[in-house]
Order: structure tokens, then C-alpha cells, then sequence
């Protein structure tokens, strides 16, 4: 599906407001992962809102395409572009990680069905969506199954089962979307334990590799829409970001990865990404 | 022998009683629920032939998921394919799978409740001669604490059959464990068979023995001498772990006043534990356990095994006598 000029830029406002609902569900929360969310923000956009087939108020409509979220951490971006897509009222954005909450501070499928599946202890997700797309093989359905992983969890070995597998059958009805962010828990992923040579060795996996900016709405869209021609591979798309994409004091820092901002901090937060918004809408006229 | 109401095999007894391994249980119950039912799949870990779950692969190889030596992407690929309407079975030796992948079942398959049947193989001690890393002897305590996981141990061959047919009846998260050598085949196709349901196999007065798996047949042995002794032994096949049978269980021990359990696997957090948990809450009666007690096996034959480390016919008749003593 190709995606004009104008879209772009109500995707690129609406990624910006997303980042700004990131930040007050994590402020409000008290706990939670800032720099991964922020960074996924264009590419969560560019999923709800133009690449998958689903429909908010029908949330397991049965040909739906999947939207696997394997790491789970960053779930505060799925539930801010899902809030916007209409799943759930925006104030329930507000309830993120507290009692009785469907939001979960790691998503869990049967307290929030439309998440597809509960994900948080890294790796899992690249299995299950796996599973999910050999099911439609199986019964020959159209639909595609996504998912997004992050760049860390590929030290767990699980990952390299899934790509293995899916190499071997030839799974074309998978995209794997890769937040290459180069940051984790402990520091850069280079440091902690190299990914490096990433693309060769999903290629090496019979993987077809795309690399994109993945700030970039109009590459996201064009890389989903390529691998849908892929017929012999399932496909992965390394989108390289900045972690922390939009907040100045976050944006790199790996020390942002596993927590939130205090309320000082929001509001400097909050008070970036409106400079960036109003940029965008200039821009735009 | 009181026995006609539960149709046990009449040669039960006899030194010809015909002798199956569990694991063939599994596999012709494959072949009968596939014809029934469409959406059962079956996934292996590089065993599809000793976990028996060969006869379906070549019957139905559309149906059928080869993952390599991978086990945590197994339970993770059978969890996607549970979540997209299949009943996926996955087949690996039990020290593999739940026992390399317990995190993956823990999350994937029991917090999203998927429809997964996990086919625990090589059960027990009695694997024999590939020693003690391949002797699972601690899946009953690790599938169950996990909330939403059922864990079945058949006794033999027919309940493991049968035990098939009940997990596909079951929507959501189930474990059963079975063995690799030929054991006696205690129950017959009448034999009835429910999961969450024990079975008295034996009645008596005295005292229970509450059982699963192939030593069922252990037990009825020692019940059967202890008889010549005086001594009237119930005998439950409590082939359903969790969750628990209270009801009959405790019916039984409100009688008799006193257990001993009995199990190829560790007593720490097993199936007697299981036991000891109710009757601690709603029944204290003195309680044996006969089990593997705190250590790894070895190579060896299986029955060289099953005496040295204390699980066959004589040490399940000590424990009912030590036990008679503190009643």
C-alpha cells in the first residue's frame, strides 16, 4: 500500500503524540522503560495506522494480521498507539502498571486480549510469532504476522531457534522489525555482547535483510511493503534508531532503558517533543 | 482381589501379564484423536521416533512439525499455533521439555493459557542405562506450581492412550509425563479413566496407597502380599496430580487413617507432596513416601534401578508397615 506525502506527516504528528502519551502514562506509572518506547514510536505508528490490516473495535477479527510484541518492556508505545487506534479509551493510558490495570507493565494477553500475547522474558515472542505464522501456512490464510523485537534479546539463544525454524520453512508470511537501538539494561550492546555482523547473520539464516532508518515512516512503510514479494524467505527489517528518539536528555543514553522520568523530568520531556511537534507542522505548511 | 468394578486386566497377577511401554500409549493415541480431530498437531524435538510420535508424522506430515534440538522455541512455536486455533502436542524426553524450556511454558503457554499439550517422554528412573541426565525425576514438581497447568501421570499403556483423547477434550495448558521401558498393563479399555479423577484400584481398610504411573502395578503387588499378612491395603491410582482428587482421596484416608504415597520421581514437591499438601490442610493422618529421595540415578537396568533407590514392591510394603506403627 503506498503512502503519500500528506499521510506521512499526520503520522509523523501522530508518532510525535504518541511519544508525549509515553511519557505521561510512564510519569503517571512511576516505574517503567522510557528510551525503547520513545525510539518505537515511528514504527508503532507507522503499523496501527498503515501496514496492518485490523480493526480496533473488532480486536480478534479472525483474518486480522498479528502484531507480536516480543520484547515486552516497551509496551508503553503499543498501548499509547493502540489507546490512538481506538482499542481502549486514552485515560486508561493513565492505569499503566497499576492494580487491576489491563495495562500490565508487561503486556499479558488475558488482561488485555488485544495484544495477541503476553511477553516480557526475552526471546519468547520470536517463537510464538513463528508459531502463529506456520498456523496460517498450514491453513493457507492471507494474513501476516509481525513482530517486533528488540536488539538486546537477540543474546537469547531461543531467538536463533525461531530464526533457524522459520529460515528452514521458509515462513515469507513472517516480518521480523528489529529496534536497533544498540542500547540495553547494562550499557551498549557492542560492549555488553556484540550483535555485529547483525544482517549477515540472519542472512546466513536464509533471512532477506532490509536495514532502515526507523524514524523514517515512509522506509517503514516501503520495507513492510517489499517483504510482502519475498517469496522464498521471511523477511527482517533492522530499523536503526536513536533510543530515547525526541527527548533531548534521554535520546543515547542507554541509562534510560529501564526507567521512567520523575515529574520535573516530564515536563522538560513533554516540553521537547511540543518543540518538535510545532516543528513538524511548520515544516508541513 | 477385588477388582471387577475398575475391569483391571485379569492376568494382572499372572507372570505372563503382557508388558507395553507407556509410550506406545502415546503414540497409537495420537493416531486416534488425529483421525477425530483436525486441528491436533503434533511437534517434536529431534525424537519423533522414540517418543513414539512417528506413526502420525508419516500419517499425517502436514500436521506434523519437525523443530530440531530447540525446545524452548518448540513450546514457543506450539504456543503460536495454540493461539491461532491448533492443538499443538509437543514430544520430547521430559528432562528436555519441561525441563530445558520450564520459562517458555511458564510464559508463552500457561499466562496465555494456549491450548498446548506437553508429551513429557522417558519418564522416571527406569530410562535406565542413559543414566542420571536423562532421568527425569523432577517434571512433576516444576509443572506443578505453575497455575493453569493440568499434570496427568497414566499408569500404563491403556491410560496413556486414553490420556490422549482427555487432552484434547481439555482446553488449555496440560502436562503428562510417560515411560520408556515395557511396564505390566494393569487397566483395560473399560477401565474408566477421567482427568481429575483417582481410581481405586484396590479396596481395603487399613491404609492407603495413594499411586501414579507404572508403579500403580508396584503397588497392587505389595497390597496383594501385605493381604497374605493381614494387612487390607487401599490402592488408588492417583493418576491426576493437579488438580487433585480431594474428594476420593480423602473419602479413602477418612477410613483407612493413614498413606503412603508412591512415585518414580523426587518426594521433594512431587506427587506425594501433592498428598501431603491436603491431607495437611484437611485430613492429618501419618503419611510414608516412597520416591526418589533427594539424589540423582545412574545407569543401570531399570529394575536394578527402581530397587536400589528404593521404589518397587519391597520398600512400598516397609513404608506401610512403618506407617501402620505411627497410626
Amino acid at each position: 500500500m503506498v503512502i503519500h506525502d500528506s499521510k506521512i506527516k499526520r503520522l509523523e504528528k501522530l508518532a510525535n503524540t504518541i511519544r508525549q502519551d509515553i511519557i505521561a502514562s510512564l510519569v503517571e506509572a512511576g516505574s517503567g522503560h522510557s528510551a525503547g518506547p520513545l525510539d518505537l514510536a515511528d514504527i508503532f505508528t507507522a503499523l496501527y495506522f498503515h501496514i496492518l490490516h485490523h480493526k480496533p473495535k473488532q480486536p480478534r477479527w479472525a483474518d486480522r494480521d498479528r502484531l507480536i510484541l516480543s520484547c515486552g518492556h516497551v509496551c508503553p508505545v503499543r498501548y499509547a498507539a493502540m489507546a490512538r487506534a481506538g482499542y481502549f479509551p486514552l485515560a486508561t493510558l493513565q492505569t499503566l502498571r497499576k492494580l487491576g490495570s489491563p495495562l500490565q507493565g508487561h503486556p499479558e494477553l488475558h488482561k488485555l486480549p488485544s495484544v495477541e500475547n503476553t511477553s516480557g522474558p526475552l526471546g519468547q515472542g520470536s517463537s510464538v510469532a513463528v508459531g502463529i505464522a506456520l498456523a496460517a501456512k498450514m491453513d493457507e490464510k492471507k494474513w501476516r504476522t509481525y513482530c517486533v523485537l528488540s536488539d538486546g534479546e537477540h543474546q537469547e539463544g531461543q531467538v536463533w531457534e525461531a530464526i533457524m525454524f522459520a529460515g528452514k520453512n521458509k515462513l515469507n508470511n513472517l516480518t521480523f522489525l528489529i529496534d536497533r537501538n544498540n542500547i540495553q539494561i547494562d550499557g551498549n550492546t557492542e560492549n555488553v555482547m556484540p550483535l555485529e555482523p547483525f544482517a549477515e547473520k540472519y542472512r546466513a539464516f536464509n533471512w532477506h535483510v532490509l536495514e532502515i532508518d526507523g524514524h523514517n515512516i515512509h522506509e517503514i512503510v516501503d520495507a513492510c511493503e517489499q517483504a510482502k514479494s519475498i517469496f522464498e524467505k521471511p523477511t527482517v527489517i533492522i530499523c536503526h534508531t536513536i533510543p530515547g528518539r525526541g527527548v533531548s536528555f534521554m535520546e543515547k543514553k542507554y541509562e534510560w532503558h529501564g526507567i521512567s522520568p520523575n515529574v520535573e523530568q516530564a515536563k522538560e520531556a513533554l516540553h521537547d517533543l511540543r518543540t518538535l511537534r510545532n516543528n513538524i507542522v511548520s515544516e508541513h505548511q | 482381589m477385588k477388582k471387577q468394578s475398575v475391569y483391571l486386566n485379569p492376568k494382572l497377577f499372572s507372570n505372563n501379564v503382557e508388558q507395553i511401554p507407556t509410550r506406545n500409549g502415546y503414540g497409537d493415541g495420537l493416531l486416534d484423536v488425529a483421525e477425530k480431530n483436525p486441528n491436533v498437531v503434533v511437534l517434536t524435538g529431534d525424537l519423533v521416533e522414540s517418543t513414539r510420535a512417528l506413526g502420525f508424522a508419516k500419517k499425517y506430515p502436514d500436521r506434523f512439525v519437525e523443530c530440531g534440538v530447540a525446545e524452548q522455541n518448540m513450546a514457543g512455536i506450539a504456543a503460536g499455533l495454540a493461539l491461532t486455533g491448533k492443538i499443538p502436542f509437543i514430544s520430547s524426553y521430559a528432562v528436555f521439555s519441561p525441563g530445558r524450556n520450564w520459562d517458555q511454558v511458564r510464559v508463552s503457554i500457561c499466562l496465555n493459557k494456549a491450548n498446548v499439550k506437553i508429551a513429557g517422554a522417558h519418564a522416571g528412573i527406569s530410562v535406565g542405562p542413559d543414566g542420571a541426565t536423562h532421568q527425569a525425576l523432577e517434571d512433576i514438581a516444576i509443572m506443578r506450581v505453575l497455575p493453569e497447568m493440568i499434570v496427568v501421570v497414566p499408569c500404563d499403556y491403556e491410560e496413556t492412550k486414553k490420556m490422549v483423547s482427555a487432552a484434547v477434550e481439555i482446553t488449555g495448558p496440560v502436562y503428562f509425563r510417560f515411560a520408556r521401558e515395557k511396564t505390566p498393563v494393569i487397566t483395560t479399555p473399560k477401565t474408566p479413566f477421567k482427568v481429575g479423577r483417582a481410581e481405586v484400584f484396590r479396596k481395603g481398610k487399613d491404609i492407603s496407597i495413594i499411586a501414579c504411573g507404572p508403579l500403580v502395578y508396584q503397588s497392587l503387588m505389595a497390597a496383594e502380599e501385605l493381604a497374605r499378612q493381614g494387612i487390607d491395603c487401599e490402592v488408588i491410582n492417583n493418576h491426576t496430580i493437579k488438580p487433585l482428587d480431594e474428594k476420593t482421596l480423602l473419602a479413602s484416608v477418612r477410613k483407612t487413617r493413614a498413606v503412603v504415597t508412591v512415585e518414580e520421581h523426587q518426594i521433594m514437591a512431587g506427587a506425594g507432596s501433592a498428598v501431603c499438601e491436603l491431607f495437611a490442610k484437611k485430613f492429618p493422618v501419618p503419611i510414608e513416601m516412597v520416591g526418589m529421595s533427594d539424589s540423582y540415578g545412574e545407569s543401570g537396568k531399570p529394575l536394578e534401578l527402581l530397587d536400589k533407590y528404593g521404589m518397587n514392591v519391597k520398600t512400598i510394603k516397609a513404608a506401610v508397615r512403618k506407617v501402620l506403627k505411627r497410626k
